[in-house]
């Protein structure tokens, strides 16, 4: 009985030792091709106008509504201190040190992680993966390498869009809803935010970008491996899941870690 | 001394969990020639063909290009031997996001510096060829069965491989097309000379283009040699197989 405990334990732990090993290597592949073959530009345009140009709506959206609520709340906590002159301050050193980066990564991650787990499920489940090795082609190459590049390039705009509106949003429902003076928060806006604080914001959207885009294109290369029981269409849907799932865990314990190094 | 077979299969065995698929195969392939393998469905027919452009690897057994084991041959050896090497798949594994054009263009596109009116004039070459004409624009999935088999056989073949592996090329097709098909193998294999390997289940139709029949049952070949002598084998197993009748010899 004892036994079969040990041995069921040691078959979770091999099998995880073995998916990060293939994670790790997948990752690797794919961004030492960055530089050995040619640059795929047109692949590249495609996945920033994807990735990027796509999301930006969703950015906008998202950005104005968590600044907006950031007012809110900001104001009243700090009013019962008589500091609410200090909104510009919270609003703004929030967004951009720890929910800009983090709230954009996840969102992304909702709109074209998943995708691109899907899409490249989708690939694996109907032999267009084979038949990319069968022509000589390198399937990581051709399926994660530009989408990595777009990524990168995209997050921290996105990122950057997603604070400008989100402290936008701050001084809507403060300055407009609540009475803030506009000139108080928008002085309180610039001179609190350090360019330290911007480069950290940015440092963690371009790790996300590569967690991201590793998960969800590994989830779906690897959706005929990691199927867990689950075959064709449902083993797609279960990757999509798994991809988006890991990825915001993730995104969440990386940015923990980074902003303990950087504080 | 004899020359080695192109490819040759030697006591090649692999097993998928408990389910041992192939149990020894022994099987050659002779430069230029066509050869048709036969046999029930799920006997393992496509795993073979797989080996050979490295999508499956054996267990055990040897699988020998030109005499010398493929999974020992130099990185470069190899490399030239796969592209020169096309596959045509069941189910096309034609790209759904790309034209019919940027399907059949992708090969070249990826792996050569051909320049644009080069490539243009080489895919349209094919397209016309296979009579697929005028599609360039359109997406595998507003074609019908017919038209996605011929964009994937114009794919295999805009490369000018020396070895084309078609899992089987017809299935899903009516008689004309299995026959326009056929045909077109046996033509293009006449003017270029590739040697070509065929999973198929269209018996007798393909004894017509197979220059070498090879029977796989049971994940051994029960039978190599011409369509001729495969129709009147006294072999009783065979003669069930070919009459479609449900018992076979080791089942």
């Amino acid at each position: 009985m004892i036994t079969c405990y040990i041995e069921a334990i040691g078959s979770i732990f091999t099998k995880f030792i073995a998916s990060v090993g293939r994670l790790f290597l997948f990752f690797a592949s794919g961004v030492g091709q960055v530089f050995t073959l040619s640059f795929q530009t047109n692949k590249i345009l495609d996945h920033i106008w994807f990735i990027g140009a796509k999301s930006i709506f969703i950015i906008l959206l998202t950005g104005l509504f968590t600044g907006m609520v950031l007012g809110l709340q900001g104001y009243y906590t700090l009013i019962t201190f008589g500091s609410e002159a200090a909104l510009g301050t919270a609003v703004s050193l929030t967004l951009i040190r720890e929910l800009g980066p983090v709230l954009t990564a996840i969102m992304i991650t909702a709109r074209a992680g998943s995708a691109m787990a899907a899409e490249i499920g989708v690939m694996r489940m109907s032999e267009q993966i084979d038949a990319l090795v069968t022509m000589q082609i390198d399937p990581v190459r051709f399926v994660f390498t530009p989408r990595i590049l777009a990524a990168v390039l995209s997050f921290p705009l996105l990122t950057a869009l997603f604070d400008m509106v989100g402290i936008f949003g701050g001084y809507l429902s403060g300055s407009l809803l609540l009475g803030i003076n506009e000139a108080v928060y928008m002085d309180r806006v610039i001179h609190s935010v350090k360019i330290a604080d911007i480069w950290g914001g940015f440092f963690k959207s371009i790790v996300f970008a590569f967690v991201v885009t590793t998960i969800c294109c590994y989830r779906g290369y690897y959706s005929h491996v990691n199927r867990q029981g689950e075959f064709g269409a449902k083993g797609v849907s279960l990757a999509t899941t798994n991809a988006v799932v890991q990825s915001c865990v993730t995104i969440l314990i990386c940015d923990y870690v980074i902003t303990s190094f950087l504080v | 001394m004899t020359t080695p077979p192109f490819i040759q299969f030697k006591d090649l065995k692999k097993k998928f969990g408990d389910l041992e698929v192939l149990k020894g195969v022994n099987l050659s392939i002779t430069k230029g020639q066509v050869t048709v393998v036969i046999g029930k469905s799920g006997t393992g027919k496509s795993v073979l063909l797989k080996h050979i452009v490295g999508l499956i690897h054996q267990d055990f057994g040897q699988l020998l290009i030109q005499g010398e084991p493929l999974d020992r041959l130099s990185k470069e050896k190899a490399r030239q031997f796969k592209k020169k090497t096309s596959y045509m798949f069941q189910d096309n594994a034609l790209f759904d996001f790309l034209t019919v054009y940027e399907n059949i263009a992708l090969p070249l596109v990826e792996t050569s510096k051909i320049s644009d009116a080069a490539l243009q004039q080489k895919v349209h070459a094919r397209m016309k060829q296979l009579g697929i004409e005028g599609i360039d624009n359109k997406y595998p999935s507003e074609l019908s069965g017919g038209m996605r088999k011929r964009v994937a056989l114009a794919r295999a073949l805009v490369t000018d491989p020396e070895v084309i592996l078609f899992d089987e090329p017809t299935t899903g097709l009516d008689p004309v097309r299995k026959k326009n098909v056929h045909t077109m193998i046996k033509e293009y294999q006449k003017k270029f000379g590739f040697t070509a390997v065929i999973v198929s289940h269209d018996i007798p139709q393909i004894f017509d283009l197979a220059q070498h029949i090879a029977l796989l049952d049971e994940g051994i070949i029960l039978f190599e040699g011409s369509g001729q002598e495969l129709l009147h084998s006294d072999i009783p197993e065979i003669q069930a197989f070919i009459q479609g009748k449900e018992s076979m010899a080791h089942g």
